[in-house]
């Protein structure tokens, strides 16, 4: 009998040590994204809300400019995370070669982007690539082009810019994880391979990607989430431009909330197609990555 | 060495190099702007100029009051960073050392908020903290206070899963003969573990100073007011101008960099072991 009271009095101790950050995370995470989900059903201006059934969801499917933010997120989605995710791969596998000086250099250099914030490093991205800025300046002197580029304003080149500085800021951070999973590789079975006489490439595509599936993996759906969630970039690279083609869903949303009439309830409906999408695509590369195995 | 894998180290050395120069260009891009006039930017100069403390000067003479946002940054970051670190490490400490089935699912809770995108959340946290405002307890963490952006940050499934990862390798044995000499439960929490793990929270201040130091979406939303603005909106602010000064915009970038740039040089490890989470780098 004693002795269970003792125990109820560490556990009753064992929560408060939790309950703080407990509390923080229902409040700020869960009970927000309950109320999205109530609101979603609900149509109105401001706070004047009324029950809407599934209007806000139906108007999605005739909504142009949503058709437009989902396929611009999906769009860089496709194309920018493999491009990052295979250049990471081979970076840092050039990097475990054992017989290449300066690697230590090479990561740091390779992972300096990661530092920077994303409006920072956005502002200096939407300078460089600016009509009178740095880019077009050097292409012009070495005669690639011979009138600028305009990289901000035109549909296809600001898409290929936003694309171009995620890929900047993001594949050294990705680049750590495959590197520190390639230290747990023994190096005996890459010895072996190349008696073998298996290529580099070889090395590469039947043991370096094999051995790091687990952990290509957990970037891959990191970087889908993250890729999806994309605000800070097109905000401040493009602000959406031109005519919309670079605006993300999550800029969308703020566009609902805060730069047209506020419409809590349609803003609520398309932050649940990121959610949807967020637990599908998540669960669908973890499917595949267990079929492969 | 074979004469193969001579040519194919050449190749590695050249592409390990020319990635490393579109890697640092930016950074040296900056610092050369930073001293240099608008128009001469643009012409693409290269080389250092001397016009640095023109622009310094401009930049604190201009309307967006940067010294006020680099404060604002600095207080919001230091108390998110101490606030987050005894809630978080507290969580993630006891889910290791008392666990129970219970609270098991308490934490497979909490990861499961990872999944909650942000977007998903700014409509009703909006609408949730325009609300504090009218009521008295909460006013200190209503819209356009330092507390509504302090506030979201303290509790993140990420720091208290990097803590409860790295208790598994705290000696229990120590805990044990904190309890004999007759030290309580928070005594044990405060003067042993975190002493002894003084590595771990040097990782996990980095990235939760980093994070807060950065944030730009929930500020931007949360801090309408002008004298609460952080620096990303400030930067934000100066970089959608029509007629941008970039001598004075980059000394903002560089200046706005400098503190998560000494923190990666102090403390290389820590900032790598923070920014990629439990994973050993």
């Amino acid at each position: 009998m004693k002795k269970k009271n003792i125990h109820g009095r560490l556990d009753l101790k064992a929560w408060i040590f939790i309950i703080p950050g407990l509390v923080l995370i229902l409040s700020f995470v869960f009970y927000p994204m309950i109320q999205a989900f109530l609101t979603s059903f609900q149509t109105g201006v401001a706070n004047n809300l009324e029950f809407g059934g599934l209007a806000n969801y139906q108007r999605m499917l005739t909504d142009s400019t949503f058709k437009k933010a989902l396929f611009n997120t999906l769009l860089f989605l496709v194309v920018q995370v493999p491009i990052m995710i295979l250049l990471a791969l081979a970076i840092s596998s050039m990097l475990n070669n054992k017989s290449l000086k300066f690697r230590g250099f090479f990561r740091t250099a390779i992972f300096l982007p990661c530092i920077t914030s994303l409006v920072a490093y956005s502002i200096v991205f939407k300078s460089l690539f600016a009509n009178d800025g740095f880019v077009n300046a050097m292409l012009m002197n070495l005669n690639v082009i011979s009138e600028p580029i305009n990289w901000l304003t035109n549909p296809t080149f600001a898409r290929i810019l936003i694309i171009i500085a995620i890929t900047w800021r993001w594949t050294g951070y990705n680049m750590i994880f495959y590197l520190s999973g390639l230290q747990s590789i023994d190096d005996s079975i890459y010895e072996a391979a190349a008696i073998d006489g298996a290529t580099g490439f070889q090395k590469f595509r039947y043991m370096t990607v094999p051995l790091l599936k687990p952990i290509i993996l957990f970037t891959t759906i990191n970087s889908t989430i993250g890729t999806l969630q994309l605000f800070d970039e097109t905000m401040n690279i493009t602000q959406g431009g031109p005519a919309n083609t670079t605006i993300t869903i999550s800029q969308y949303i703020y566009n609902l909330l805060f730069k047209y009439q506020p419409n809590f309830g349609y803003a609520a409906a398309v932050s649940f197609v990121v959610v949807i999408l967020i637990v599908v695509l998540s669960f669908i590369q973890m499917k595949v990555g267990d079929k492969n195995e | 060495m074979s004469k193969r894998t001579k040519i194919a180290n050449a190749v590695q050395y050249v592409v390990l190099t020319v990635l490393t120069i579109i890697s640092v260009f930016p950074f040296f891009w900056m610092l050369i702007a930073m001293t240099n006039k608008s128009v001469d930017i643009t012409k693409g100069t290269l080389l250092p100029g001397t016009y640095f403390l023109e622009n310094l000067k401009n930049l604190l003479a201009s309307d967006l009051d940067f010294l006020g946002a680099f404060k604002n940054s600095l207080i919001v970051a230091v108390v998110t960073t101490v606030l987050a670190m005894l809630v978080s490490s507290a969580a993630g400490y006891a889910f290791v050392v008392y666990r129970s089935k219970a609270r098991e699912r308490v934490f497979n809770l909490i990861l499961l908020s990872m999944m909650v995108p942000f977007a998903a959340m700014m409509m009703p946290l909006f609408r949730m903290f325009s609300k504090f405002n009218s009521i008295p307890g909460l006013k200190l963490i209503g819209l356009n206070s330092y507390g509504s952006v302090v506030i979201i940050a303290i509790a993140t499934a990420f720091l208290i899963f990097f803590f409860r990862q790295n208790t598994k390798t705290f000696p229990k044995e120590l805990i044990e003969a904190a309890r004999i000499d007759g030290l309580g439960e928070f005594g044990i929490f405060t003067r042993i573990y975190m002493p002894t793990m003084k590595s771990v929270y040097a990782a996990a201040v980095v990235v939760t100073f980093m994070n807060s130091w950065n944030n730009y979406l929930w500020p931007l939303i949360a801090l309408q007011s002008e004298d609460k603005r952080t620096l990303p909106l400030i930067l934000s602010a100066m970089g959608s101008s029509y007629t941008p000064d970039y001598g004075m915009m980059m000394t903002a970038v560089v200046i706005s960099t400098l503190p998560t740039a000494i923190l990666f040089f102090v403390m290389q490890k820590q900032f790598v072991a923070g920014m990629t989470g439990s994973v050993k780098g």
